[in-house]
């Protein structure tokens, strides 16, 4: 199979980390050649931070490049429309609808772009936003954005629910793992 | 079994197979986690040093004791060090010694881009370079043979993308090899000139052997250099390559070309080379930053494509290795809008930020140094005008006076973190002391190593694994180095700052203030309910913007308080001069 790639990105600090390491256990247990790809350091200073998974018979390259990615998920509104070039011309964008104003726009000198979800649905990009922060404080912590995320992006996959959960509770730490499995399952069904 | 690991993880894994037993760091993007992962292993005794230099020599001193022993670094802590290692070439090891050195192309988190396999030149050590985590477990240890049998320190570089890539590995068990007795050998261990003088000689043949391993690109089962040979050879270019570059290439070109991909980069072979070179098209030598491989292909007489068609700035990806290979490069989705920028900040109740906006208001000159607060060089605080490397804030300030005089030292201060100044801050202020300046140094103690993801150093009381340990006092220091005027002051307490700020930088004699808080994201500082903001009394004269804070920003025109961010620090409440933030702990509202 010809490698494949998605995109997790957000805001340092959100945790993409857990996202990116689920899907990684997910797609070995399927039985692919993976590459996972983080950044650490400077940019988890709440800055805009990526992270690269790739999967399918032999990958090489450990990074995403523009006009490659099969799927972009997006902790973070504006974080979408900042990678949006490197998604395929059939890609699909799954992303959280909650705005974080970054430092230009916080001091007033740019402004947080109106209408996002509308101008990516008009570049003929699949775009799924839903608000993740609700379903994750309904889950029971703001922190489960992440799952939240995971789960309505098992809805494009094909892996088994079964294969889902035990990445889940390879990767979950005991003590979240109800919250955060709940977190899965409203995203899946929002 | 098949494990998805990433490449520092996968060293970590190598040390522990290979029966590593002394480890000592410092720790620096993006080489942290390969220490961070052995101190895992309860097998290994795995420490934090002061910096690199120390690190080294305490990883040289276990070798001679018999076991084998290990330090990891930033390419930059290579500088540090680098003075061990040079001599080390020279005496030799014990037992093995294996030293990883992780570069930053692309500079996600470093002040430089420099290309750490000079250091193996000019050290005349042995470098090998791991291209994804499976090659970085296997280098690792293969690295302790080489290191035993050759007599010599051995280097693994690694760089960002495959420190930082998790890739398949497969684990083994460790074997841990009978500790090699230490014996007295003075000419060995003992570089007077006179004995240095022999041993150079014994260096320059090593190298030639190490060559003439390159050559036969086997060792220990593992391939060091690898040769792939497309169908039709001789009428397809040839890449010659290394690390991630070599990745790169195999995704555009596939089985469309001959690969001659190097992993023992230094020293490199001669004779595979050419037989390379004369079996294919044309050569084409694909490599991140400088062009050694490329230099050493036009030594040998090989004509060959490099920097002329691939930068030495920045780091590649398979696109831009596409594009300047005249390859189609994916068209992606294109969207016409202007994403503002994000840049990392001080995350919300940072407690450098009090210090720095103290720093700003009176109009200080901020010489700076290596840590999260490096980011106090950004708007809206820009209180830093220099960063050049760990240490320089004290040593700099220091020069900068001498050489302005009473003029700078009424309003230029240097600021260093607490682990920073461990590593190399210590002697500036020393020579502060010694050379008499009138320089004002701020410590700021957030009680951790910040920015490479919270590692203990020798001001915290804790060792690597957590557990209690000597504890140095900053204070008792800083006076017994012969400074009068010592003064904590906390940085969530504006007013307080302003006055040490002004006093010690007023005052007759040099001073150092310690601005001390624990960083808001460790574990055990407990955090207050967040701050909101009373729309009646928010005036929108945005006073509270002026500290930079993440968690709030404006709305209509009134500051909101972003309730997943704040945690409740009340630096913005001493802006606010309508009391309009509410939830204060222990202020009524």
């Amino acid at each position: 199979m010809k490698t494949k790639n998605i995109m997790i990105v957000g805001v340092g600090g959100q945790g993409s980390l857990l996202a990116s390491k689920l899907l990684g256990q997910l797609l070995l247990s399927q039985g692919y050649d993976v590459k996972v790809s983080e950044v650490h350091g400077m940019s988890q200073r709440g800055g805009s931070v990526v992270t690269y998974v790739r999967y399918g018979d032999e990958v090489n390259s450990p990074v995403i490049d523009k006009g490659e990615a099969d799927y972009i998920i997006s902790f973070e509104l504006m974080e979408a429309a900042r990678w949006i070039s490197f998604l395929k011309k059939d890609g699909q964008i799954v992303t959280n609808t909650q705005q974080i104003d970054p430092m230009p726009v916080i001091m007033g000198a740019a402004e947080y772009p109106d209408g996002l979800v509308e101008k990516m649905k008009a570049t003929g990009a699949k775009v799924d936003a839903i608000d993740c922060l609700s379903l994750a404080n309904e889950a029971g912590s703001s922190k489960a954005v992440n799952l939240v995320l995971m789960g309505r992006l098992s809805h494009y996959f094909d892996a088994p629910e079964e294969a889902w959960q035990a990445a889940i509770d390879a990767t979950v730490p005991a003590k979240f793992l109800e919250l955060n499995k709940k977190a899965f399952a409203l995203g899946k069904n929002a | 079994m098949k494990q998805l690991m990433q490449g520092n993880v996968a060293v970590a894994r190598g040390l522990y197979e290979a029966g590593c037993e002394v480890v000592s760091s410092y720790p620096g993007t993006p080489s942290t986690e390969v220490t961070e992962e052995a101190a895992k292993y309860d097998e290994m005794y795995c420490e934090w040093a002061p910096n690199e230099k120390v690190a080294m020599e305490v990883a040289f001193g276990a070798s001679l004791a018999g076991r084998r022993s290990f330090c990891g670094m930033k390419h930059v802590g290579l500088n540090v060090a680098a003075d061990p290692l040079y001599t080390a070439s020279y005496t030799g090891v014990n037992a093995g010694m294996v030293v990883v050195v992780a570069d930053d192309a692309g500079m996600h988190s470093s002040q430089n881009e420099q290309d750490s396999r000079h250091h193996a030149i000019a050290s005349k050590v042995p470098m090998l370079e791991p291209s994804d985590s499976a090659e970085a477990l296997a280098f690792t240890k293969i690295a302790y043979d080489l290191s035993e049998e050759y007599d010599t320190p051995v280097i693994i570089k690694m760089c960002t993308r495959v420190a930082h890539s998790q890739s398949v590995v497969e684990t083994a068990e460790r074997f841990v090899p009978e500790p090699v007795p230490y014996e007295k050998k003075i000419a060995k261990y003992v570089m007077t000139p006179a004995n240095a003088i022999r041993k150079h000689p014994v260096v320059e043949e090593r190298t030639l052997k190490l060559k003439a391993l390159g050559e036969g690109r086997v060792y220990g089962g593992v391939e060091l250099n690898r040769v792939m040979y497309c169908e039709n050879a001789a009428e397809h270019v040839g890449v010659i390559a290394d690390s991630t570059s070599f990745q790169y290439a195999r995704e555009v070109l596939g089985d469309s070309a001959s690969y001659l991909k190097i992993g023992l980069v230094n020293p490199l072979p001669e004779q595979l080379f050419r037989d390379f070179a004369e079996n294919v098209k044309e050569v084409i030598v694909i490599e991140e930053l400088d062009p050694i491989l490329e230099e050493h292909c036009r030594k040998l007489g090989i004509p060959v494509k490099g920097k002329e068609l691939f930068p030495i700035c920045g780091e590649f990806s398979q696109n831009l290795v596409a594009a300047k290979l005249g390859c189609e490069v994916p068209e992606g989705v294109t969207l016409d809008e202007t994403i503002p920028v994000r840049p990392p900040v001080m995350c919300a109740g940072c407690p450098h930020r009090g210090m720095f906006f103290t720093l700003n208001k009176n109009k200080c000159t901020v010489l700076g140094d290596i840590g999260c607060y490096t980011l106090g060089s950004a708007a809206p605080l820009s209180a830093m005008e220099m960063t050049l490397c760990m240490g320089a804030s004290v040593s700099a300030l220091h020069g900068f006076n001498k050489a302005s005089g009473p003029e700078s030292e009424s309003h230029t201060v240097g600021v260093i973190g607490d682990s920073t100044f461990m590593h190399s801050g210590m002697t500036g202020l020393a020579n502060i002391a010694y050379n008499q300046s009138n320089s004002t140094v701020i410590i700021l103690d957030n009680s951790i190593t910040g920015m490479t993801g919270h590692q203990q150093n020798p001001t915290t009381g804790y060792n690597i694994k957590g557990d209690p340990a000597g504890k140095i006092d900053l204070e008792a220091l800083c006076r017994a180095m012969g400074f009068n005027r010592v003064r904590v002051v906390d940085p969530y307490d504006l007013a307080a700052c302003d006055a040490a700020v002004k006093e010690e930088l007023a005052a007759p004699e040099p001073s150092v203030i310690i601005s001390r808080r624990p960083c808001a994201l460790l574990k055990y500082v407990k955090h207050n309910p967040p701050l909101s903001v009373n729309t009646e009394k928010c005036v929108g004269c945005k006073s509270c913007m002026r500290i930079g804070c993440p968690a709030i920003s404006m709305r209509d025109g009134k500051s909101v308080v972003d309730q997943t961010q704040c945690v409740g620090c009340g630096v913005c409440t001493q802006m606010c001069k309508f009391d309009a933030f509410e939830g204060m702990v222990g202020k009524e509202a």
